[in-house]
């Protein structure tokens, strides 16, 4: 894919965001849909591409009545919405569509018309992990973090640290769930979850939604709001079993996906001015930092200690707070995309002054998928 | 009402060799013929070479603790909290999900790199599970 030759020219969440309990996942797709077409200005008929991930397309574009000739219906876990971006692009610059709408929502804290998941008995999961009481994200997502933090002399209180920074970023911001300021010793001294992962170290659970929607870069200026050009993408999967990945020492599929979308922007890891690394535990900004090169793994958990992903540091990172204050509906990855749109339209609640390249970097399932999105105000 | 079961595996083609053994007390490992790389979990071919002409072959149940975390909560259904889910790299070289048994559930006692040993826990006739206990010695 060519850098800069398509644009998100509308993005929105839903309306309200944490507990909505009078909304159905289906209906919150559509609110965060329609917010997003009233915010580029256009018709539910101008979209001709569809995106989404665990409802289907066609029960989506049904329900908004949209009828489109390109679908993508890739889901792979929280980051699909990274990597439905990088198909939307390469579609547009195929012609095989003008205007895609993706969308996300996920009914995840009241469960209105949301289906349960499950690990069939007769899945590898089914057979070889759920028989060892795994139940859940909490249980498995956080299983490679003490070969991880025995391998790069990584500290629990660096850990903590995780926490505490991305709620000084939600403090700044109006709708994140947890705005309270802790401190490394709240964090150590919260509730155990899978040690070593306390509560404030795992991600939230609540309602929500959000929708982009995509076009050449050439139409991007007829739109109301400043556009954000796409500049470099990335994508990988590895295994939907944690216990399988090849090391626990990084992420095969964030080294895979990251560099793809540094090398197709062609930018350095200096020019990067604001970061979003998906966060539904703790670790995963470490793992994230290391593996897309920004630092050796060893250094991640001092630099993030130190303060300099905090605000007014050197690389601000998860600026809306994160998974783990700002919310996660259990699909986060198209939050954090919202975020960096945010931050290059210039109306972030806790704006980067001056950012001119936004990297975001999803994960999918625990560790199974990855996809890395370079975003820039400038084209 | 009866007990809430620890999640059964439901044994496929493919993984029956596997289940088998378990019952007759013996962890099965498969090896490539082309190849020799050994993998797990079970599957009629190599994913390193892709050739179909592989063996089936007894491990020795040897490992050690490659990784863990110890749940608290929510629990599965079928455990107590808190108990460990560790993640054993075996000799052979293959990672398995399993559970430390004969150790107790604790960061103190669950030590990285630790030498383990597989023991068979039989859920029902039809079903044992490969578990792992501190080796002996
Ligand atoms: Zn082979």
């Amino acid at each position: 894919m060519r850098m800069n030759q398509v644009a998100v020219v509308g993005a929105a969440e839903t309306t309200e965001l944490g507990v909505i309990p009078n909304m159905s996942q289906l209906q919150l797709h559509a609110d965060a849909a329609l917010n997003a077409i009233a915010d580029a200005g256009l018709k539910l008929s101008d979209i001709d591409g569809f995106a989404t991930a665990v409802e289907t397309p066609q029960q989506v574009c049904h329900y908004l009545g949209i009828k489109p000739t390109w679908v993508d219906g890739t889901s792979v876990g929280g980051c699909s919405f990274m990597l439905h971006v990088r198909h939307a692009a390469a579609a547009i610059e195929a012609g095989l569509c003008k205007t895609v709408l993706i969308t996300h929502a996920e009914s995840g804290k009241s469960m209105i018309g949301k289906a349960p998941r499950s690990i069939p008995a007769d899945s590898l999961q089914g057979q070889f992990e759920a028989p060892y009481g795994v139940y859940g994200p909490p249980s498995m997502f956080p299983i490679p973090v003490l070969r991880f933090m025995k391998s790069h002399g990584i500290t629990h209180e660096q850990l903590a640290s995780v926490a505490v920074v991305q709620r000084e970023w939600a403090a700044r911001n109006p709708r994140a769930m947890m705005k309270d300021p802790i401190t490394v010793a709240d964090v150590l001294n919260s509730r155990m979850i899978a040690y070593p992962f306390r509560l404030l170290q795992c991600c939230l659970v609540t309602d929500g939604g959000g929708a982009l929607i995509l076009t050449s870069a050439d139409r991007a200026n007829d739109f109301p709001r400043r556009p954000v050009y796409i500049m470099g993408t990335g994508e990988s999967v590895e295994t939907p079993m944690v216990s399988q990945m090849e090391t626990f020492n990084s992420s095969r599929a964030f080294k895979t996906a990251g560099p793809l979308a540094f090398k197709e922007a062609g930018i350095a890891h200096r020019d990067v001015d604001h970061l979003m690394i998906y966060d539904a535990f703790a670790h995963l900004p470490l793992f994230g930092l290391g593996d897309l090169g920004f630092m050796p793994h060893e250094e991640t958990g001092k630099f993030i200690a130190d303060g300099h992903t905090r605000p007014g540091g050197k690389l601000p990172l998860n600026t809306n707070g994160g998974g783990l204050s700002y919310m996660h509906s259990g699909m986060y990855g198209m939050y954090a995309l919202q975020e960096s749109v945010r931050q290059m339209r210039g109306i972030a609640p806790a704006q980067v002054p001056g950012a001119k390249i936004s990297v975001c970097h999803g994960v999918g399932g625990m560790f199974a998928a990855s996809g890395t999105i370079v975003f820039t105000n400038e084209r | 009402m009866a007990e809430p079961q620890r999640a059964r595996p439901k044994p496929t083609p493919e993984t029956q060799h596997f289940w088998e053994g378990t019952k007759a007390g013996e962890l099965r490992l498969q090896r490539c013929d082309a190849c020799a790389h050994v993998y797990f979990p079970p599957r009629p071919f190599c994913p390193t070479c892709a050739s179909r002409k592989v063996s089936v072959f007894k491990a020795s149940g040897k490992g050690f603790l490659y990784s863990y975390v110890i749940n608290h909560r929510p629990a599965a259904p079928g455990f107590t909290p808190p108990y460990a889910i560790a993640v054993v790299e075996l000799a052979e070289g293959p990672r398995m999900m399993s559970n430390i048994i004969d150790c107790p559930q604790t960061p103190e006692a669950l030590e990285l790199d630790m030498k383990l040993e597989v023991a068979f826990e039989a859920l029902d006739d039809k079903i044992t599970l490969p578990v792992f206990r501190p080796a002996k010695g």
